[in-house]
């Protein structure tokens, strides 16, 4: 098991196996809101679905509809549990606090393997071995 | 970071739900840009209005925020919507995409927003003055406060201009400290500049190169209102310029130098004004004016124009609620109307789902218009304001 510290962007308690990407994220027009399947060409999560994962990728990108993209996943059921992010930008920020996803930013990113548990409580992210 | 007590008291939700989610939103992006502490705003300026863009999401979003409670505290107006709220029926919008859209307007309606839909809130009520925090989203609407009238913007997001309606707040980083409008980037223009669309050409060019940097331009002699608007819209499109200076026009070039001494210069001439350009021969389905949103003047302008000939494309211009009022009691409305044109309020473009109304090639004038409706898949052609009436008149284009 292993700690790592962030800071807190979105205040909260998040669990579930991580999904990561080395490539940043834009939700608008690039996940499909009702499925929470990601659509973008040539993406590496291209075909997976981010549904009560917890999200991990370098930072944001795209619109900034995307912050309502996210609002819509968590109405529709299929968010992500959590969001890990190594910098935030207002986009995905806004998004998590608007939709009420735990997020946590500034937490170095390569120490998460794809598939792992992770737990996100506060500013304090720990990742099951 | 620092917060008051008042600010404070909102975060923690004795303000209620709506207000705690708003402080929530300002306060996360004060801590991702380093902000040191919040300042007060004079006014808002909200985008993300059209259904066609925020869709069923977004619908749901405003509703529910505005039942919990968040209500503005200071004057706010609203971006351009994806149809003439009025007149939409006659212009074909389905009764469907209408019914979505009002509900939008009244979701806002509910916050205490004025519904201006206009991306020129500055000809429509909503002025700042000089050296005044505000909070505007709309690109070519923020490059207008921050460098003609010399208010300070960032350029917000939808939520996050709602965010400080809300609070009253936004964080002090980026265009609200003196130190980041300083320009170190001169750029020369030694090209003539003529026509409005000369003014979006260099717009254009200059969003292109210099992305998100704050252009210092010199060899400019006059500038009107409508020109700077014009030029600030374009290089907000194409690149993401939030402030310029015009040596000697702006009020803050005017003031003091804002060109760092250590600085690179480009040079805009006549080579480089004729890079700007669209398609150059086909039909023309549209000829649409008023990116931004038209002024009066401009509209006086395109009314003499147009004045005694029948057009065969269809021509728009698009405009806020108030400036169409004027337009129809100065006559100039009926004299759009008798050559075959017709004055669009509250939506434009870019914003309204105009491909489902059956237009494919647009004429335009506007460096900004140039931009999003070529990367919406659209054919479009750039050209001067007589040169697009002529189009019209045509309904054809030859470069």
């Amino acid at each position: 098991m292993i700690a790592l510290e962030g800071r807190v962007i979105k205040e909260g308690r998040a669990e579930g196996a991580a999904l990561v990407s080395s490539e940043p994220i834009g939700f608008y027009g690039n996940v499909d809101p009702d499925t929470g399947i990601v659509t973008e060409k040539g993406h590496p999560l291209e075909g997976k679905s981010i549904a009560g994962r917890i999200l991990v990728f370098p930072t944001g990108k795209g619109s900034t509809v995307g912050s309502y993209t996210m609002y819509r996943l968590k109405k529709k059921g299929k968010a992500p549990a959590g969001i890990i992010v190594r910098e935030s930008e207002p986009i995905i920020a806004v998004g998590a606090i608007i939709s009420g996803i735990p997020m946590v930013d500034q937490v170095d990113i390569s120490k998460v393997p794809d598939g792992a548990r992770v737990m996100i409580e506060g500013g304090r992210v720990i990742v099951e071995d | 970071m620092m917060l008051t007590r008042e600010e404070q008291a909102m975060l923690d939700g004795e303000h209620g739900p709506g207000v705690q989610k708003a402080m929530e939103i300002i306060v996360a992006l004060a801590r991702i840009y380093r902000a040191e502490r919040l300042v007060p705003v004079a006014s808002v300026q909200v985008a993300g209005v059209s259904y066609k863009n925020l869709g069923d999401a977004g619908i749901q979003f405003l509703e529910e925020w505005a039942e919990q409670g968040a209500r503005v505290k200071v004057p706010t107006t609203l971006n351009p919507a994806g149809m003439d709220l009025d007149d939409w029926k006659e212009i074909g919008f389905s009764e469907e995409f209408a019914g979505k859209q009002l509900k939008v307007i009244r979701a806002f309606q509910r916050m205490g927003i004025m519904p201006t839909c206009t991306c020129t809130p500055y000809l429509a009520g909503n002025v700042p003055k000089y050296g005044d925090h505000i909070a505007w989203a709309e690109s070519s609407a923020v490059s207008y406060a921050n460098s003609v009238i010399g208010a300070r913007t960032n350029r917000e997001g939808g939520p996050s201009a709602i965010a400080s309606a809300v609070t009253g707040r936004t964080a002090a980083f980026g265009y609200h400290l003196d130190e980041n409008r300083i320009s170190e980037h001169e750029v020369r223009v030694t090209a003539a500049l003529d026509d409005y669309s000369d003014y979006g050409a260099l717009g254009y060019w200059t969003g292109k190169r210099l992305k998100n940097m704050v252009p210092y331009f010199t060899g400019i002699r006059t500038a009107t209102a409508d020109q700077l608007k014009q030029l600030g819209a374009s290089a907000a499109a194409s690149g993401a310029i939030a402030l310029y200076h015009v040596h000697g026009i702006t009020p803050e070039a005017r003031a003091k130098s804002m060109l760092a001494e250590d600085h690179e210069t480009l040079e805009f001439g006549e080579e480089e004004k004729k890079s700007v350009r669209g398609e150059l021969s086909g039909e023309v389905d549209l000829v649409v004016f008023g990116c931004p949103h038209a002024s009066l003047e401009e509209l006086k302008k395109i009314a003499s124009m147009v004045s005694g000939r029948k057009l065969k494309a269809e021509l728009w211009v698009t405009t806020s609620k108030p400036v169409k009022a004027l337009a129809e009691r100065a006559g100039l409305k009926k004299t759009i109307e008798e050559a075959g044109g017709r004055i669009v309020a509250d939506a434009c473009a870019v914003v309204a789902p105009v491909k489902s109304l059956g237009f494919k090639s647009i004429a335009v004038n506007s460096g900004k218009y140039l931009w999003y409706l070529t990367s919406q898949g659209y054919k479009v052609f750039f050209g001067d304001t007589e040169k697009c009436v002529q189009a019209a008149v045509t309904g054809r284009w030859e470069e």
